[in-house]
């Protein structure tokens, strides 16, 4: 009888305890996510300009999504946004999946060459965008160096041309994200036994068969994380339109999250802009619940 | 001799994709190191003389240890009370029983993943009527929410490893469920929280769109922030960039040259294993 009173006092501490250790991450996670989120559902159905407080923040319903269907750069940035995502997101899983197969060969100076792909990883979204930038300069830029040599007269201003500026955008995307999916999808590599292509080998099967039947079916849960991180992460782009182009030439590679910012925080329009807000929360959450259903419990059923 | 031509091969594709990943970064770094002259050079000079002279001016003209100092505090200051929470939470969620576990996690990873726009706004205004614009804790609690779920995934996946009977032998010498964590649990997983303090920092010291937001004035600015806005009178100053962006670069290239193990496994951790 003592005993079991002990236990039950025991397992409620516990309760206090874990409690406790949970709701310092609790508090930030609600203040600064939870509640935003809410509250930008809240602010989108007002009318809140902040350079005339004046006015108030008048209830205007769904007013401000009304106003979104008919905006044309807000569409033309939703086309662009989702072209960038389905782009960049195929490109780098296929080249993330190229350099994993390379990076989990055992091989000399391996952990040097590892080091030197994570370099794009590691370094900041703002210098990789300034350094593209420059490469992609109308004067000094490496690019035209490397096109026309000392031509000069052939150099081009790249960033300033619609369709250029936007694959330079997502050139530079690419070029910084791939080894992110790269190691991912050498962490699904190296859970497959060497004994299985062994085996393989024996009964004949040549390299693009055991890539084929063994490496890419095992793997598959690595690609579709991949994929679902790279698809969220590509969702925000922020930085390198930020930098190199500021949405420009003529909205060519203006995309939602810089058309929020430039509406809530450049001219101030609190209420429209968090109407953007609102769908791109939307539309990430609609995509992140479609993965999921795909990658099925894997991802959710934590077992460490 | 087929052997040999696939071993050839095999280099000549590691050197194409190390090239490919630091070509870009070494041309800026050449950029940083060229004479003003050398720089506006057309056709670009391929060899720079190594002048420091764009990083004396970053220096000078564009206070670029004041962003340095700023980052610095920033990114420090985040990941200490990022780790703190993380190994609370990473804890309970690892080894504790509680309910709706998959549930937590679940929600936590929702939180690493939406675009800041979709908060932007409001943690804006939040930050307005605390009168925490232009501070730095305005910018280390949101970076705090949002490495969060990063460092509790990490750390979660260590504790796990752990062996059960830990903490009931700890408690069997006396010490309580605090103690049995700080003194015993965190120390055998030192690797796991040294791996999210990595991961960690380099997200804030990297983070560029909510310092954007809330640190308008230059004095309280960091690097990426600095870096982006650089402008001269009349050109844009691509000397003191490069030279700015390899101050902010060199931790953390001197990181994943140390650590890239560690920051492999770290990035890795949780999202496979299942």
């Amino acid at each position: 009888m003592k005993n079991i009173i002990r236990i039950r006092s025991l397992t409620r501490r516990e309760k206090v305890f874990a409690f406790l250790l949970l709701l310092p991450c609790f508090s930030f996670v609600a203040t600064f996510a939870f509640y935003p989120i809410l509250n930008s559902f809240y602010l989108s159905l007002h009318n809140i300009i902040l350079t005339f407080p004046g006015l108030g923040q008048p209830f205007v319903g769904f007013e401000n999504y009304k106003n979104l269907i008919q905006d044309k750069v807000a569409i033309h940035s939703l086309t662009n946004t989702i072209i960038f995502v389905i782009i960049t997101v195929m490109l780098e899983v296929f080249c993330g999946l190229i350099i994993a197969l390379i990076i989990n060969r055992q091989f000399r100076a391996r952990g040097w060459v590892r080091a030197a792909i994570l370099v794009p990883w590691a370094i900041p979204t703002v210098v990789a965008s300034q350094m593209w930038r420059f490469i992609f300069n109308d004067n000094y830029g490496f690019f035209n160096f490397i096109l026309f040599g000392s031509n000069v007269a052939a150099y081009r201003a790249w960033l300033a041309e619609p369709l250029f500026a936007f694959s330079a955008i997502m050139l530079a995307d690419i070029w910084k994200t791939s080894p992110f999916a790269a190691l991912i999808i050498l962490a699904g590599l190296q859970t497959i036994p060497d004994d299985l292509y062994e085996s393989a080998k024996i009964e004949g099967a040549n390299a693009w068969q055991r890539f084929k039947k063994i490496t890419l079916p095992l793997i598959k849960p690595a690609l579709l994380i991949a994929l679902l991180f790279r698809t969220m992460d590509a969702f925000r782009v922020f930085d390198l339109v930020f930098v190199m182009t500021q949405g420009g030439p003529a909205d060519a590679t203006n995309v939602l999250q810089f058309y929020g910012y430039k509406k809530i925080f450049a001219e101030g329009f609190m209420g429209y802009g968090s109407t953007i807000s609102v769908i791109v929360f939307l539309i990430t959450f609609l995509i992140c619940l479609f993965y999921i259903r795909v990658i099925g419990t894997r991802l959710f059923q934590y077992r460490g | 001799m087929k052997q040999k031509i696939n071993h050839t091969c095999f280099y000549a594709l590691v050197f194409v994709v190390v090239f490919l990943s630091l070509l870009p970064y070494l041309w800026f770094l050449n950029t940083s190191l060229k004479t003003p002259i050398e720089i506006t050079a057309i056709p670009p000079k391929l060899f720079p003389s190594g002048s420091l002279e764009f990083y004396i001016s970053a220096i000078k003209e564009y206070n670029l240890m004041h962003f340095v100092k700023n980052s610095t505090i920033v990114a420090s200051l985040t990941t200490v009370i990022t780790i703190f929470i993380s190994i609370c939470a990473g804890y309970a969620l690892a080894r504790l029983r509680i309910r709706y576990k998959g549930f937590i996690m679940g929600s936590l990873l929702l939180v690493s993943m939406f675009p800041q726009i979709s908060i932007a706004g409001p943690v804006w205004r939040i930050m307005q009527s605390l009168g925490w614009l232009n501070t730095y804790q305005g910018v280390i609690f949101p970076y705090v929410t949002l490495t969060l779920p990063l460092g509790v995934w990490i750390l979660a996946s260590f504790f796990k490893e752990l062996p059960e009977e830990l903490e009931d032998a700890a408690r069997v010498d006396g010490c309580s469920h605090f103690q049995a964590l700080f003194k015993i649990i965190v120390p055998l997983s030192a690797p796991g929280v040294f791996t999210a303090t990595i991961l960690v920092f380099i997200y804030a010291w990297n983070e560029f769109f909510f310092a954007l937001l809330i640190l308008t004035e230059k004095k309280y600015q960091t690097l990426p922030v600095g870096i982006a806005l650089f402008q001269g009178q009349y050109e844009i100053p691509w000397g003191e960039i490069a030279a700015a962006s390899t101050v902010a670069t060199i931790p953390l290239v001197l990181l994943v040259f140390f650590f890239q193990k560690k920051i492999i496994r770290g990035l890795s951790a949780g999202a496979i294993k299942g």
